[in-house]
Formats: structure tokens, C-alpha cells, sequence
């Protein structure tokens, strides 16, 4: 098509100039300067603050468990999924199927299924089995966090290992391979891109949480995201929370530039 | 023995999926005004109190015409800049398409904060408007990924035979090049749309006082217990949902096995 029809992005780019560009520069701006509008690093500085830097770690903490179990959930279910050779369409539909019912209010459910006389300690009493006593702690908040990223786990897992050509893990077993060793040396590498955009994908939501933690953790949990709302909503300073939120930016960055190493071929993929 | 042990573990990952949504159908027929994990009989009073409750039905209607507006407004600006950047440079397209990207990998929340920094810098107030133009933004970079490679694919040699053939350029997009992106054009609209109706971290940030759609609502509500008229409403949306997915899902396997008829002979 023709040079003449630039002119018809120009209102994308306005959105991406407004939306995006001049929105995250503001945040930088926030972040650089105090109450009255001069320059100042404490803003940054304050991460250093006990509350906040536990919070920081907690946070890297709870979001680096949650995204070990997700996969070690997902990538077995990935493997079973592919050799019970189910549609993948339906497969695809039963994993996107809970997700159009609102997130808070499945993480709210968990809230009355773990509660002290909710129904899963009621079942477990029926059973003899004790009682599961984690609401308002760490625990639940991760399994709060488990249950609401698990599928952006296995999804991109999935869809990358439904892909892999059938005639690998035959040669592969023809050449004497174990189950084991077709799985470690074959599925496992193969699988890498999905697996590198999963954890992404559960990794960066889990790590900026606010809602799960509150919900889940009864207002007794502080995580970096609660530290930033709280700054912004519930009467703290815009300030240090602009500088709140570019330092977990860093964080982020960071982690994600030590996942790509793992990541050879430099290939994620979105889904 | 073994692929008992195999289905086991995939039923058991689908029950924990699956687990809160039973819990809120359940909870939805439970007689009594807010959520508990008691079980105090059956009743279909919320169903009823669905079309009374004022508050909801306001946050349901704002968060329809929220998702509905931001998804045309995002689809249109969207298919437009893709095929306005099919004419930039190779390195210009790059640029364009990391800055997409950046909403797609950034926080949440970060994203909801600096729209909301942006907003105050140049005064402007937090209301409906905010929501909507915070919510295109987000919605964008999904229309942009599904188009512009369905652009790409299509080719400009169609473009160029209707032009030749004396069509006009607005025409030759309209009856030519866009039945061919048409998928692309669709999936982009319908997740935009679901983006929007499932967003609360935007919202929550950028609304004015006083203005809710169903995420805020709920979240509002999760300390004193989710009124029982809101789990209903979702068992109502959440069932509707599976109907159309169910329906389209049957019917689609099904012309999709037509088009590979149709493609072998």
C-alpha cells in the first residue's frame, strides 16, 4: 500500500504519545522531585525504609514460589495434556473458561472456601483430617496467586508443546532414550519458549499485586503493590510512590534480563 | 493403573480451577444477603434482586459501555495505524511496535499509576472519560498484534489490482483488503472487549469518586462479604458466556471442517 496512508497511524501514535510515553515520563517526574516540585532522591531512597524494603522482599518472595509451583504444575500437565492428544480446541476453552468470571470474585471464593469454618475445613473435619488454618497468611496469599496466574502458565506452555512434531520423541526413544531422558533432553528444551513467556506472564503480575494480598491476606500482608496503592489512595505521598513504583520497575527489569539469559534462542512468545 | 494416576492429576488441576466458580454458583442460590461459607437454603430471591439493586445494574451498564466503546474505538484507531505503519520504514515499524508492546510486559499497576500521574499533571479530573481513554490505551496493543500481521500476509497486491481496476482507495480497502484481516480484525475487537470487562487494577485507579463498574464494586464489598445479588449476576453472565462459547465452539469446529473439505477439493 502506499506511502499516502501514513497519515492514518497518526492517531495511534497520539494515543501512544499521550497514553504511554508521556504517562510513564510523568511517573519518572513524580519520582525525581518532592511536595514542592524540587529535585530530590528521596523518593528512591525511601525503598531503604524497613516497611517498604520487607515489603520489596516479600514480594520477590511470594512471586518467586508462586511461579515454581505454577510451573511445576503446569509443565507435567502440558506433557499429559499432549499425549492424551484431547482437542486442543476444547482443551484451549477449559482453560479460558474461568477467566469470565471476574478475578476478584474467584480469589473472594477462595476467601469462604479456606475460611476457619469454611467448606474445605468442614470437609476435612467430616474426615478426621484436622483443620487448614492458612486464611490471612502468606500461604494462602500464594495459593490466591497460584490458583489466579496458573492458567497464563500453561497456556503458553501448552500451545508451544502441542506443537512439537511426534517423529522427535519416536527417534528419540528409538535411539534408547528413557522416558525420562526424551523428557529432559528433548520435550524440555523444546518447550523452552513457552515456558520463558509463562513465567513472565505469572512472574510480573504475582510480583505487583495488590488486590490478591488484600483480599486473601485480611489486610495483614504488605506487599510492594499494597505499599504503592496505599501511597497513591489511602493518603500517602504520590512522590514516593512514583518512586515506589520505579524501583520495583527495576526489580522487574532485572529479573526479566536474568530469565532471557536462560532464554538461548531469544525467542519468547506472547501465547 | 498409570493413566489412572495421569487422568487423576489432570482432574485434579481442573477441580482447583474450577473450584471457585462452583462456590460462587453455589453461593448464588444461598439464602442469605452476603457471602459466607454457611449454607443457609435454597433460594432464588437474588436472581430477582439482579434488576433492584441500583448500584450494580449502574456498574454492570458502566462496565458494558466502558468494554463496548473502548473496544470500537480501539479496534478502528487500531486497523487504521496498521495499515498506516505498512508504510513506514523497517526500522520506523520497529520503534512503533516495541512502544506497543510496552503495556503488554509492563505492571499493571504501573501502567494504572502513570495514566493517573499524566492525568494529574495536566489537570485533568478523574470521571468517566479518564476510564475510557486509560482503557483504549490498554486495549490497542491487542488490535495492533492481531491485525497487523494478518496485514502483512494479505499482501499488497490485491490492494493494488482493485486500484487498477478503477476502484477508489477507500473502497478498495473496504470491499478487498479488510475481508481478508477480517480475523485478525475480530479476535483484536473481542479481546480488547474482554480486556476491558475483566480490568480492575486501570480502573481502580483512574475512576472518578463515585464511579464503579463490576471489578471496583466488588472490591469494594470484599471486607463486609460479596452481596449474594453479585454472585448471581456473575452466574448469569459466567453461564451465558459458556452458552456462546459452547455454540460457537460446536459451530466452529464444524465449518472449520467444511473449510478443509472445501480447501481439498
Amino acid at each position: 500500500m502506499s506511502k499516502k496512508n501514513k497519515w492514518l497511524s497518526a492517531p495511534y501514535l497520539a494515543f501512544i504519545l499521550c497514553g504511554t510515553v508521556i504517562p510513564l515520563l510523568a511517573i519518572l517526574y513524580y519520582a525525581l522531585v518532592d511536595k514542592n516540585g524540587s529535585f530530590t532522591l528521596s523518593n528512591l531512597a525511601s525503598i531503604a525504609e524497613s516497611v517498604h524494603l520487607k515489603a520489596l522482599g516479600l514480594s520477590l518472595l511470594l512471586a518467586l514460589i508462586t511461579t515454581v509451583i505454577c510451573l511445576l504444575l503446569a509443565f507435567p500437565l502440558g506433557l499429559l495434556l499432549r499425549k492424551s492428544g484431547g482437542k486442543k480446541g476444547f482443551v484451549i476453552f477449559l482453560l479460558i473458561l474461568p477467566m469470565w468470571m471476574n478475578f476478584l470474585l474467584r480469589t473472594i471464593a477462595w476467601k469462604i472456601l479456606l475460611q476457619k469454618t469454611g467448606v474445605i475445613n468442614t470437609i476435612l473435619g467430616a474426615l478426621g483430617l484436622g483443620s487448614l488454618d492458612i486464611i490471612n497468611t502468606p500461604t494462602a496469599v500464594v495459593l490466591g496467586m497460584v490458583y489466579d496466574f496458573l492458567p497464563f502458565m500453561i497456556l503458553p506452555i501448552y500451545n508451544v508443546m502441542i506443537k512439537i512434531d511426534n517423529s522427535l520423541i519416536e527417534a528419540a526413544n528409538d535411539l534408547g532414550a528413557s522416558n525420562f531422558r526424551t523428557v529432559k533432553d528433548v520435550l524440555l528444551p523444546l518447550s523452552m519458549p513457552g515456558i520463558i513467556s509463562g513465567i513472565t506472564m505469572t512472574f510480573v503480575p504475582a510480583m505487583t499485586t495488590f488486590a490478591i494480598s488484600e483480599i486473601l491476606g485480611g489486610g495483614n500482608i504488605s506487599l510492594i503493590g499494597n505499599i504503592i496503592e496505599g501511597e497513591f489512595l489511602r493518603g500517602g505521598s504520590r512522590n514516593v510512590g512514583s518512586g515506589m513504583s520505579m524501583v520495583m520497575m527495576i526489580f522487574i527489569l532485572i529479573s526479566m534480563a536474568l530469565l532471557n539469559k536462560f532464554d538461548k534462542n531469544g525467542e519468547g512468545t506472547v501465547v | 493403573m498409570k493413566k489412572f494416576g495421569k487422568r487423576l492429576y489432570i482432574g485434579l488441576i481442573f477441580l482447583f480451577l474450577y473450584l471457585p466458580i462452583l462456590t460462587l454458583i453455589v453461593m448464588s442460590f444461598n439464602n442469605n444477603e452476603r457471602t459466607s461459607g454457611v449454607w443457609y437454603g435454597f433460594t432464588l430471591r437474588w436472581f430477582g434482586e439482579i434488576f433492584s439493586n441500583q448500584d450494580m445494574l449502574e456498574a454492570l451498564i458502566n462496565t458494558l459501555v466502558i468494554a463496548l466503546a473502548s473496544a470500537v474505538i480501539a479496534t478502528v484507531v487500531g486497523v487504521a495505524a496498521c495499515v498506516g505503519i505498512m508504510a513506514y520504514s523497517r526500522r520506523q515499524r520497529r520503534i512503533i511496535l516495541q512502544l506497543t508492546n510496552i503495556p503488554l510486559v509492563n505492571a499493571e499497576i504501573v501502567t494504572a499509576i502513570s495514566l493517573m500521574m499524566a492525568f494529574a499533571l495536566f489537570g485533568i479530573s478523574l470521571g468517566m472519560g479518564t476510564i475510557l481513554f486509560s482503557h483504549i490505551c490498554f486495549c490497542l496493543p491487542y488490535v495492533i498484534l492481531n491485525v497487523l500481521p494478518k496485514l502483512r500476509q494479505a499482501g499488497s497486491s490485491t490492494y493494488e489490482a482493485a486500484r487498477d481496476l478503477g476502484a477508489g482507495p477507500v473502497k478498495a480497502f473496504f470491499s478487498v483488503v479488510l475481508p481478508d484481516i477480517m480475523p485478525g480484525v475480530a479476535t483484536g475487537f473481542l479481546m480488547s472487549f474482554t480486556m476491558s470487562v475483566d480490568d480492575f487494577v486501570i480502573t481502580y485507579f483512574n475512576r472518578g469518586a463515585g464511579i464503579n463498574t463490576l471489578s471496583t464494586l466488588i472490591y469494594s464489598q470484599q471486607k463486609r462479604g460479596i452481596r449474594a445479588s453479585m454472585c448471581a449476576l456473575s452466574t448469569v453472565i459466567f453461564l451465558v458466556v459458556l452458552l456462546v462459547l459452547l455454540l460457537r465452539y460446536y459451530l466452529g469446529s464444524k465449518s472449520s471442517a467444511d473449510k478443509t473439505v472445501k480447501g481439498g477439493s
